[in-house]
């Protein structure tokens, strides 16, 4: 453990992600107690210019909501549906490509044929149709990113089994009698762990950006606050308001990052057999 | 004639691929909250119960589920997508008029990142692990971790209304009156922004792949016998590494670009781009159900219709690919 934390922490990008990504997530938690007013109510008057009013730093929506709130209630939604949404795309994805890799034969060919048909489909407009359809909610919309970003785990997964399985342990396991469940789920799957859990952390970034992408188009849970929907609300004011666009874009790129930093930092730490600088 | 039968097996998985869409679609129509037909009575503006009745004989929504799969295939595969009341014309004619403009923006925009990410790819390897390397590479970072549609508002923001360089909104000028080359003049500058944005996050990707690609290749035996040999670096890097190191990276894009239709329907709704992604835009406001799963049929054709030729123009120029299969 203390061998992963040194490799981690030399990568200097990787603990700013940390970080800033710590950072986020502690101001989604203490949201209520920074504003507790929450984020729908109107503050003051509208378009008040960030850095002016006391009490007000990033100024005031089209509809005097305080900017500075919906930033961070919008934490959360981004952060609950990145993880969330990554966590279904994982339960689908691993047993998939698991099964796919270990079994061979027609179960492979079959799972693959059935990956690739959700490759081939354009990921992002899928994921309005479907959320257009089910009608946004929290729910609709987690579901939705999970069912475009599992087909990656999929195959890394089935690439992964398909090479441990080859290896010599698991043929002791089968020579000691132990059943196909048991040797995939005991033996198979702790071993391509590190890969899954990076390609985790840079789906959860690529959520994050569905999410808000969704949002900002109106498909956002009506109910919720979110970065992307703060944006879409503030499109047709772009030219009088910069500020109500640019601060929410701005915490997308900051969390994105921070997460997509981390990613590179746990690739390093995990897989320090691999040539650094060969990392893409 | 290995490539006809490729084309051939192509063409098959792709009907097969566009099939299971369909039945997609028609699945997806039927998990929507409310009846079709109430929706339909909806758009048209009419709701009372014997317009619904009306319009359910009409369509065949009486009918056992089977039935209707059978008849929603039979007229897609006569390009009969269905009607939008909303817009009051077929949705096949709705999509056509909007593709060109959606083509232009996406193959410029395929462009525009894969030339500017290989370069700056190519420039970060010559630099490895120096200020130039760290630069480009968390510049790629950034770009990676940028939602599309905020790049394009700042973008219109900065270069438009600060700076007033380019026009933020629209295809051409509106009663611009140009004609000729002066119009595809007028049309290229409106483009510039929407195609830039649009590729960025591809231009990061293509950075990075290109940059890992180079210093792979860079590290095999033929690049150290031209280095024995005596060749300058410049040819090496050039001749050498860069013409093995592209490949990959152009076969990855090939499959990738046809994610840049997806990306598209952000864009056209900034820059109220009169393509199919705004159209996408413009019904699911409306909730026309009908236009929105025709164009998502028709941008998953695109997509597929992409990948085809890309494998073939690569089998074309490099004759090792698809050998061994």
């Amino acid at each position: 453990m203390s061998d992963f934390w040194s490799r981690f922490s030399r990568n200097r990008g990787a603990i700013l992600g940390l970080v800033l990504l710590a950072t986020v997530i502690i101001v989604a938690l203490i949201a209520p107690l920074l504003f507790p007013k929450g984020p729908w109510q109107m503050v003051q008057r509208p378009f008040l210019t960030p850095f002016a009013t006391e009490g007000l730093p990033l100024g005031t929506d089209t509809l005097g909501r305080d900017v500075a709130a919906g930033l961070a209630y919008g934490a959360r939604v981004s952060l609950l549906v990145g993880l969330v949404s990554t966590l279904v795309a994982l339960a689908i994805g691993v047993p998939l490509g698991a099964v796919a890799g270990y079994y061979g034969g027609w179960v492979d060919e079959a799972a693959m044929r059935f990956t690739e048909f959700f490759q081939t489909i354009p990921n992002f407009a899928l994921a309005i149709v479907l959320v257009a359809i089910l009608e946004p909610t929290l729910t609709s919309i987690t579901l939705a990113i999970a069912i475009v970003s599992w087909p990656p785990v999929a195959r890394l997964v089935r690439a992964e089994v398909l090479s441990l399985s080859k290896r010599e342990f698991v043929d002791a396991a089968q020579l000691a009698g132990l059943s196909n469940r048991r040797i995939l789920l005991g033996q198979i799957l702790p071993n391509a762990m590190s890969p899954i859990i990076v390609m985790a952390s840079l789906m959860v970034a690529t959520a994050i950006l569905l999410e808000s992408s969704l949002a900002f188009l109106g498909l956002g849970d009506p109910n919720i606050m979110s970065w992307g929907y703060m944006i879409g609300a503030a499109r047709t004011v772009i030219r009088s308001a910069w500020w109500l666009s640019f601060f929410p874009g701005l915490a997308i790129v900051i969390t994105v990052l921070a997460l997509n930093l981390i990613g590179e930092g746990l690739n390093d730490a995990m897989n320090p057999h691999l040539n650094r600088k060969g990392r893409a | 004639m290995a490539i006809a039968t490729t084309v051939l097996g192509r063409l098959i998985k792709a009907a097969i691929t566009l099939l299971a869409i369909v039945v997609l679609n028609f699945l997806l129509i039927h998990a929507a909250p409310g009846d079709p037909a109430a929706v339909m009575a909806g758009e048209a503006g009419a709701a009372d119960e014997i317009f619904i009745a009306q319009l359910r004989e009409r369509f065949g929504l009486d009918q056992p589920l089977y039935v209707q799969l059978w008849n929603y295939v039979g007229n897609i595969i006569q390009f009969d997508l269905g009607y939008s009341y909303r817009q009051g014309a077929p949705v096949f004619d709705l999509i056509m008029e909007r593709l060109p403009a959606t083509l232009l923006l996406t193959l410029t925009a395929f462009g525009i990142s894969l030339l500017f990410g290989v370069a700056m790819g190519v420039a970060a390897s010559a630099r490895v692990g120096r200020a130039g390397d760290s630069i480009i590479t968390g510049i790629a970072l950034l770009f990676y971790a940028t939602p599309l549609y905020w790049a394009a508002l700042m973008a219109v923001l900065v270069f438009s209304v600060w700076l007033g360089w380019l026009p933020g909104f629209g295809y051409e000028t509106v009663g611009g009156g140009f004609t000729g080359l002066s119009r595809a003049l007028d049309i290229l500058k409106h483009l510039i922004l929407p195609a830039t944005t649009l590729g960025l996050f591809f231009m990061a990707v293509y950075t990075r792949m290109t940059r890992a690609s180079m210093l792979e290749v860079a590290q095999m035996d033929f690049v150290k016998t031209a280095r024995a040999k005596g060749l300058p670096d410049r040819v090496i890097r050039r001749r050498h590494i860069l013409r093995n190191a592209l490949l990959p990276v152009v076969t990855l894009a090939g499959l990738q670009a046809g994610q840049l239709v997806g990306g598209a329907v952000l864009t056209e709704t900034v820059f109220a781009w009169p393509g199919i992604g705004r159209l996408m835009f413009e019904s699911l406001q409306a909730r026309d159900y009908n236009t929105l799963l025709g164009v998502f049929l028709i941008s998953a054709a695109m997509v597929i219709l992409f990948n085809i030729v890309t494998d073939l123009v690569y089998r074309l120029i490099d004759p090792r690919i698809g050998a061994t299969r």
